[in-house]
């Protein structure tokens, strides 16, 4: 079974909550970057987002904007991402899914990233600027392996649509809190709690929260609505903030067991 | 050289899902999807409403100030010697460039949907002071995103900006150029879709936006295409415009595809296409996605899009409409570079000869034009987008002439290699 899959089954089971985390890959440096991806996992988290760094990501904001420069300048690529996620298939069994832009995928070719994604130990793919619409190619390119192809949900996402895309998502399905781009802040309770419903009562796979969680109080109202929380910007503010200091592994383990007391407290 | 194709292109392209055979589409995130399925809604229906092609045509003449004449360059094509040249005089047009054709339709559009903000992205600023401009005449709110580096090339265009009542962004993100402020657009309509309207320059970006622009300014091609009947009693043999994103080709070409034309896309090719400063994204980049279409792009082998480079910031963009690129795939129009340095000597020799400034972007369709010419006998007739006028280029083109010439005391003005 998909490993995803198979993550929500054991959660629904113990009645918890999933703690779904993105690190854009090579950010600050690839090395680094594996240091602090493995330290995550091991510090409670249930699912990795590993970012794939791209030039023009207009669907961010400042922060993982800056995370993704800041690796592309440091020479990471969608073969070194891939790399990334093999090595550390080698050391967890905490589901990895790809989560980037389409340009970088449809240069590498896409039956290609298929075939090594898959080799790599990869279970999902999460593509921003890649509606069900468009996805055509992809989800062709996929067939024969076990990766997910998960969608999102926006909050300026009409009724139907949201029924024909909860649909289409493989593994869950992305709930986006807000409109707008990534980054921490600015989340409405009440509203994100009535769309979640909405979007839950049409989705027959698990609905995760994501964009503008902070920490383990944000994870800890929002849980309760949705079968996980994603928390990204708060997560690359770790590094941001001190890209340079030996501790980063220690300091990204430290942030992380906030937001899972928090989720278990929920 | 190209000959049409046998098959009907007008009213052919983008199919329902606005691609272009494999280019085009919607490659957007989830929250701006809603944004362009009510965009393209609305603009199906007023496409086909008789009103608003009414407010539309009576706009373009009375405030635009359409149709622009066309022109014959005698005096230019008796000092090339060959072919004759005819100018279709967009520089004519109220805020002197074509780009006022798009905002016109597209402001209408953003009325008729009841938005009260408009928003644009700019590079020259070119479509950014159209886009004030008739964010001013709607009574719009309106914020244009604007790289730093460009608002320090292109200050007079920021000043008129302001004094439209716009609000100038500086964008900071990534090259700070033309390609980060559309970026930095699109996060702004994200997050404002609901009373915003995002008013894209070009024939570029998602669905509806390459159809939609090509369609509002195709009344560079209609225009063209009778005047040229008109006066000549025949069609033009070749016609060229400029491609940055492509739209005042788009405009010229349309009319024409079912024609038996000939049609040269110039891209700019910079420092030449053997530098890895140019902004030539059909012949030299690669298919892939940026800002919503799958198109030609500038790009590594990584599918990180490269910073393009040329004297003319209009052309300054690393991608293509997607129909452009597909008419290069059919080969129904031939795209070819342009360095600087003849788009320059082009704009001496205009001024010279006619009396004419262009901009620095139409000089790049004039300068193939006049290679075309000198290979053409005298009978055939050459139809080029004269796109904008050169009064914004003035200081800039000052600047590099002077770096030319210290740089080589062979070069002289309107020399002709």
């Amino acid at each position: 079974m998909n490993r995803i899959t198979q993550t929500f089954n054991t959660l629904a089971a113990a009645n918890r909550k999933a703690l779904v985390t993105y690190l854009t890959a090579g950010d600050p440096d690839p090395e680094t970057s594996f240091a602090i991806l493995r330290a995550a996992c091991d510090a409670g988290i249930d699912i990795l987002e590993l970012g794939i760094p791209f030039s023009d990501p207009t669907a961010d904001g400042p922060v993982i904007q800056a995370a993704s420069q800041r690796a592309l300048k440091a020479g990471m690529t969608l073969t070194k991402t891939l790399d990334l996620a093999a090595r550390l298939r080698k050391e967890v069994d905490t589901p990895i899914m790809l989560f980037g832009y389409y340009n970088p995928l449809f240069k590498y070719g896409l039956e290609r990233l298929a075939k090594e994604a898959s080799a790599a130990g990869v279970d999902g793919l999460l593509v921003v600027d890649l509606p069900p619409e468009e996805a055509g190619p992809l989800k062709a390119a996929l067939v024969g392996t076990d990766l997910q192809l998960v969608f999102l949900v926006a909050p300026t996402t009409r009724p139907d649509r949201v029924q024909m895309i909860a649909q289409e998502t493989g593994g869950f399905l992305y709930l986006i809190t807000r409109a707008g781009t990534t980054g921490e802040g600015g989340l409405d309770v009440e509203v994100i709690r009535k769309h979640a419903a909405e979007v839950k009562a049409v989705s027959p796979l698990p609905v995760c929260l994501g964009f503008g969680i902070r920490n383990g109080q944000d994870a800890q109202k929002l849980a309760p609505m949705a079968d996980g929380i994603i928390v990204g910007s708060a997560l690359v503010n770790v590094i941001a903030h001190a890209p340079a200091a030996p501790d980063l592994p220690e300091r990204m383990a430290a942030k992380i067991r906030d937001l899972r007391n928090g989720l278990d407290r929920a | 050289m190209t000959s049409p194709n046998s098959t009907p292109l007008i009213g052919q392209y983008p199919d329902a899902s606005g691609h272009f055979g494999p280019y085009g589409g919607r490659f957007v995130g989830e929250t701006l999807m809603t944004a362009l399925l009510d965009v393209e809604a609305a603009w199906n229906e007023a496409k086909n409403d008789p009103a608003f092609l009414s407010d539309f045509r009576a706009m373009l003449r009375d405030y635009a100030g359409r149709p622009t004449p066309l022109d014959c360059a005698d005096r230019l094509s008796d000092h090339i010697g060959g072919a004759r040249i005819w100018l279709k005089r967009e520089d004519c047009t109220h805020t002197g460039a074509h780009k006022i054709n798009n905002v016109v339709g597209q402001g209408l559009l953003a009325r008729r949907m009841g938005k009260k903000r408009v928003i644009a992205e700019t590079g020259a600023g070119q479509h950014g002071v159209a886009t004030a401009t008739i964010a001013a005449r709607f009574g719009f709110e309106c914020k244009v995103f604007m790289g730093t580096e460009d608002i320090r090339r292109q200050a007079p265009n920021v000043h008129r900006m302001e004094l439209l009542g716009t609000d100038v962004i500086p964008v900071t993100s990534g090259t700070a150029t033309l390609k980060d402020a559309m970026n930095e657009a699109l996060r702004y309509w994200s997050g404002t879709s609901a009373d915003t309207f995002y008013v894209i320059g070009t024939v570029s970006g998602p669905h509806p936006y390459p159809e939609m622009v090509r369609d509002f300014q195709r009344v560079i091609g209609d225009e063209a295409r009778a005047q040229f009947l008109e006066k000549c009693s025949q069609l033009p043999d070749l016609l060229v415009a400029c491609v940055g994103g492509g739209s005042n080709a788009m405009g010229l070409f349309y009319p024409f595809l079912d024609d038996p034309c000939e049609m040269i896309g110039a891209e700019a090719a910079g420092d030449g296409l053997d530098t890895p400063r140019h902004a030539a994204s059909i012949v030299g980049g690669t298919p892939g996605e940026l800002h919503g279409a799958l198109t030609y792009l500038l790009q590594n082998d990584e599918g990180q899009i490269h910073e393009a480079w040329s004297i003319s910031a209009g052309l300054d963009y690393p991608g293509v409409g997607p129909e452009h690129a597909l008419l290069h795939d059919l080969k129904r129009v031939t795209y070819e570079g342009v360095t600087d340095r003849e788009a320059l000597d082009a704009f001496q020799l205009l001024c010279q000869f006619e009396g004419i400034i262009p901009a620095l972007e139409s000089a790049h369709a004039l300068a193939a034009a006049i290679r075309e010419a000198r290979k053409r006998p005298k009978d055939q007739t050459i139809l080029v987008n004269l796109s904008g006028r050169g009064d914004k280029d003035l200081d800039h083109v000052g600047q590099v002439l002077e770096k030319f010439r210290s740089q080589n005391s062979e070069f002289r003005m309107g020399s002709e290699q």
